[in-house]
């Protein structure tokens, strides 16, 4: 026999279900209730750096996109300072929710582009965001990460990227610019599959 | 600036598979690789902050916060609990979000088509930032029971979903509460994605006469345990934490 651990176990996950928007962003679910919903503003007004747009689709196993996934982002601002770590501008809060269209599962955000921060070891991470998916059919939100295309020497010597056992599936992580937007698709299973991780 | 310190690793046997072939829909929204395991950086051990100026007063009371003409119908309930991280360090100041359907079953969606009818003063979301020690309340409508397609007779058990954020973005986690004693807790393939009967108990929310209001809501106590901070002691702070 030995002594007992007291460690509480984590309250498990399960799927956020198809009208998770009633929760967290019920002007989509067709209703106003809040005086303000969180979430509709990543960088706010007085945020320096370059204003780009972000869009893409969740695609899932057949290939259609998922209408009713929910995404969170978390990103430093153009120092690469995060919120609650350092000063940030007033207004930038580094964290939205991004809703697709519930037609075409489109979906975008306005943000800017964040700068490199501290990995673990020493140098920096290159510019990135954090993303964390949650839908129905999903029992435990997925989380993976944007990095932009014309980072390619930064994202060379990324931490993370080259943890990333076979080259060409860090590709599914690069959003492809295209004049200030910027497309990043996320495949949930199959051909081209996004990489996820468990942090 | 200090980077906070490393969760605890998160238990995947604990939490449901991404794959479960019973609750359908996961069959396509699971991917097929393998998670890449990730020592946390600043990126996941940082996370956003809410504060009161965030939230209005009557944001955590669904009995109030959609009433057009008078009271929603159904069970009055008070729900509440607290939130802990896996050490039982209390989480303070940490947003707690619900959304849940009426008394009958329907929820307030333009995507919702179930025949039981809308409820003219139920909205079915709320909002609270839990208190310096952990503590969170809200006053709602016991929700129904709800018919969804996945079997052609399956049928989810009374829930709430909750949504909670801790102070790291990994700490992020969505889940649904369940009521004591309800016979279709065992027969839904959602709760069963978890795999072990111990979790699921854990998503079960206790009857708590302690905290009702005599004549006036019954109450449900809700405990919420989110990833534990690890110590960085021997890493790179010698002079302690």
């Amino acid at each position: 026999m030995v002594q007992k651990l007291d460690y509480l176990k984590e309250t498990p996950s399960q799927t956020a279900g198809p009208y998770v928007h009633i929760g967290l962003a019920p002007g989509d679910a067709g209703f106003d209730i809040y005086r303000q919903e969180l979430g509709r503003d990543i960088a706010g007004p007085e945020a320096t750096g370059e204003r780009i747009k972000i869009q893409g689709q969740v695609l899932d196993g057949t290939g259609a996109p998922v209408k009713d996934v929910l995404i969170e982002v978390w990103q430093a601002n153009a120092a690469g300072i995060y919120p609650g770590i350092g000063d940030v501008e007033t207004g930038f809060r580094g964290w939205g929710r991004v809703i697709p269209d519930f037609e075409t599962g489109e979906w975008s955000f306005a943000t800017v582009k964040p700068a490199p921060v501290p990995g673990r070891g020493p140098g920096l991470m290159a510019p990135h965001i954090n993303f964390w998916l949650v839908a129905r059919g999903i029992n435990v939100g997925l989380n993976t990460r944007l990095y932009f295309s014309d980072e390619t020497a930064a994202n060379e010597t990324d931490p993370i990227l080259n943890l990333i056992e076979q080259a060409d599936r860090r590709d599914t992580l690069v959003a492809r610019r295209d004049g200030s937007v910027y497309r990043f698709d996320i495949r949930l299973q199959g051909d081209k599959e996004t990489v996820f991780f468990d942090v | 600036m200090t980077q906070p310190p490393d969760l605890y690793q998160r238990d995947r046997e604990w939490h449901p598979p991404a794959y479960v072939q019973n609750y359908k829909t996961s069959v396509s929204r699971s991917p097929q690789n393998a998670l890449l395991s990730l020592e946390p950086t600043l990126s996941e051990v940082a996370g956003p902050t809410f504060g009161h100026s965030d939230i209005a007063s009557l944001d955590n009371d669904l009995i109030r916060n959609y009433a057009k003409t008078g009271d929603p119908i159904g069970e009055r309930i008070i729900l509440h609990g607290r939130v802990q991280d896996e050490n039982g360090k209390p989480v303070p100041n940490t947003l707690v979000e619900i959304w849940q359907a009426n008394a009958g079953g329907r929820y307030r969606h333009k995507k919702d088509t179930y025949l039981a009818a809308i409820d003219p003063n139920f909205g079915g979301c709320g909002r609270t930032l839990t208190d310096e020690n952990g503590f969170y309340r809200f006053r709602t409508i016991k929700p129904g029971a709800y018919p969804w397609r996945n079997w052609i007779n399956s049928w989810r058990p009374a829930h709430i979903h909750v949504s909670v954020f801790g102070s790291s973005f990994a700490q992020r986690l969505i889940t649904q509460l369940y009521f004591e004693g309800d016979p279709l807790i065992a027969k839904c393939p959602i709760v069963n994605t978890i795999p072990d009967q111990r979790a699921i108990k854990q998503l079960v929310a206790a009857l708590d006469l302690n905290t009702t209001v005599p004549l006036d809501s019954i109450a449900y106590k809700f405990d919420i345990v989110l990833r534990g901070h690890r110590s960085t002691y021997f890493e790179n702070r010698p002079e302690g934490n």
